[in-house]
């Protein structure tokens, strides 16, 4: 069964083709890995899947519904979140503000209950508070709840993003090299974070350069190289394609 | 991170002897006696760079007996003692009309009336950070709505008051639309052009408005058929309608209406991804703001019982917006403190006559350098 079916999806900026003809099904509660030199148009096909730059060409099945032409908002409220490769919190906001301010979309409630403060606004704003809570604890952030999102320590503010996407309540969750410039037992608190993630029945993608965590933790890898697909398949098949060792490494000459 | 970079840039363009506290102290001391020399000669240069200079130098020193930390934790001191000193501030401002002449109560009276221009100014500049350079207009159009309504048709304050406000809030709207295509400085310049448009439309539309003659015999409120022209009591309804309306404004920043605004301050792209409509909630800020500055300018043109188009100039919304920057951007008290600082603060300085605007001018500049998020500000 798949949750994500991309279909020849290409984008042009101009004359350049950052990504071109790129196919792929995603199943659910799964992990995939996207993988590919630098310049390879992974941010690019996840600015697509999470309508920042829309598509050119193609189309984007979320659960058998196109969504290559809806703007960003709609996505996150079918339930597509993403984190981006340069953190992008809110650092004048707290901590727990941050989380709270995800869940726009999900908690309603009306101007005029603001207002007033009907019972309608403090329940839901209580379930806000709580809810949000709940997604720093599994980040292990509700130490730092007061805080300013802006002074945590970097490996930190890579799991506030983490949490802050999944207070959206998302199907899906992108991420965008979660673990860069992270040292080592940071990159570990992110694997087991995406792992616990996994097991609340969340779809991953992820872009990754560590190869030791894409191998260890994918169901399945694609890669791209110069915006085209040149391989997908489970770890081993992958880690054995000539396509990708070419990619990788260069052209074996003959001597 | 940037805090960091932008110091080391500092370091690297000043040479070192110009970085160092007393070199800065000089200068400034310098250019403030320059700035008087041709007014008033060199004896009062010289007098001058003494005063700046020393009270520089006290202000540099103190950083070493702690006064600039006890004066960056007002807001937590504030925040300890919040229901004693709101109600004791409500309680001056009540008891102000028993105690001071007609004078003071129309300094109070602007104060108050630029208050609710500046926390409206705040949820678009402050909460969602749009600048706008033409809120003049959205108070133009309140008190002209009022002054219209009110001459031509005859209608009363009271029912006057939500239909300008709405309108007001409605053409926010209408602007909105087509300037929240661009961003940044273009979007500032746009709300000016607008800002202008709308006061050279008011100043030319003869057989509407009477142009630069503008409209007389506005009618102050009443209540139970009482008039409140005298300002002993139309002090209290400005007041009262400031009280309101910082009520709702604070309400709703703390509501997730305020968190959307504030995510898309601090980072659109991550605002749209986490499910927030950043077109909707940017129209929204504007329309929210303008919707104060509808009320305000109906409170203006009940005041004067007169309106003319040079009560809306550039300058109008230059000052509307250092009120706003001076209490500290995104704070909504801060917005009000600047209001009544730069009302209150030309009227204590008239004795200087000329000079006043000058002195002001450099405590605004002395302020920005040794506290550049503003008076309340919280960075």
């Amino acid at each position: 069964m798949h949750i994500l079916d991309a279909r020849e999806v290409s984008k042009q900026f101009g004359g350049v083709k950052a990504i071109e003809g790129v196919s792929f099904r995603i199943g659910i509660n799964s992990i995939t890995s996207i993988i590919g030199p630098n310049g390879a148009g992974k941010t690019t096909l996840f600015n697509c899947l999470t309508g920042i730059t829309p598509p050119s060409a193609g189309q984007i099945h979320f659960k058998g519904k196109d969504i290559s032409a809806l703007p960003p908002h709609r996505i996150t409220h079918l339930g597509i979140a993403r984190t981006f490769q340069n953190i992008r919190l809110f650092p004048e906001m707290t901590v727990i503000e941050n989380v709270m301010v995800a869940q726009h979309c999900r908690i309603r409630y009306t101007l005029p209950g603001a207002i007033i403060r009907s019972g309608a606004f403090r329940s839901r704003e209580a379930a806000i508070r709580e809810k949000a809570y709940e997604f720093l604890e599994l980040a292990n952030l509700e130490a730092y709840a007061e805080s300013h999102a802006g002074e945590l320590p970097y490996g930190s503010q890579r799991r506030l993003e983490i949490a802050r996407a999944l207070a959206t309540e998302p199907e899906i969750l992108l991420l965008d090299e979660p673990t860069a410039g992270m040292n080592p037992s940071e990159t570990r608190d992110v694997m087991s974070l995406i792992r616990k993630v996994q097991q609340l029945g969340k779809t991953i993608i992820l872009i990754e350069h560590d190869m030791h965590l894409v191998m260890g933790i994918s169901d399945w890898i694609v890669v791209l190289d110069h915006g085209v697909k040149i391989a997908e398949g489970t770890p081993v098949q992958v880690k054995n394609d000539p396509l990708v060792i070419e990619a990788y490494l260069g052209k074996e000459t003959a001597h | 991170m940037e805090e960091t970079y932008r110091r080391k840039s500092e370091v690297m363009i000043l040479p070192a002897y110009l970085n160092t506290k007393i070199a800065k102290t000089v200068i400034a001391a310098l250019l403030g006696a320059i700035m008087l020399l041709p007014f008033k000669g060199v004896l009062s240069s010289l007098i001058l760079f003494a005063a700046i200079a020393s009270v520089l130098t006290v202000i540099s020193l103190s950083g070493k007996i702690r006064v600039p930390s006890a004066f960056s934790t007002i807001p937590a001191v504030i925040k300890r003692n919040k229901t004693c000193i709101a109600l004791s501030l409500a309680g001056i401002l009540a008891a102000c009309p028993l105690v001071l002449n007609n004078y003071f109560i129309d300094v109070l009276i602007m104060a108050g009336i630029y208050s609710i221009l500046a926390i409206g100014l705040n949820v678009i500049v402050g909460f969602t950070g749009l600048l706008n350079l033409g809120f003049a207009a959205f108070y133009a159009c309140g008190a002209y709505t009022y002054a219209l309504l009110n001459t031509k048709i005859g209608l009363g304050f009271w029912v006057c008051l939500p239909v300008s406000a709405l309108l007001t809030s409605c053409a926010g709207f209408l602007l909105a639309v087509p300037a929240l295509r661009l961003r940044g400085d273009y979007l500032a310049i746009v709300t000016l052009g607008f800002g202008e448009i709308t006061r050279l439309i008011l100043n030319n539309w003869d057989s509407l408005t009477h142009g630069p003659n503008g409209i007389t015999g506005i009618e102050a409120p009443t209540i139970a058929g009482i008039s409140l022209r005298d300002l002993h009591y139309y002090y209290y309804i400005v007041f009262g309608i400031l009280a309101v309306s910082l009520l709702i404004i604070r309400r709703v920043e703390m509501s997730r209406f305020g968190r959307a605004w504030k995510a898309i301050k601090e980072n659109e792209i991550a605002a749209s991804t986490i499910g927030i409509n950043t077109t909707k909630y940017k129209l929204f800020a504007f329309a929210f703001g303008s919707f104060w500055a509808g009320i305000a300018g109906m409170l203006f043109a009940a005041k004067m019982q007169f309106v003319s188009p040079e009560s809306f100039t550039f300058m109008e919304s230059v000052l509307i917006l250092s009120m706003v920057i001076l209490g500290g951007l995104g704070n909504t008290y801060g917005a009000v403190l600047g209001a009544f600082l730069l009302v209150m603060l030309p009227e204590a300085l008239r004795e200087m006559q000329l000079y006043r605007m000058l002195i002001l001018g450099m405590g605004l500049v002395l302020l920005m350098r040794f506290r550049p998020q503003g008076l309340l500000g919280v960075k």
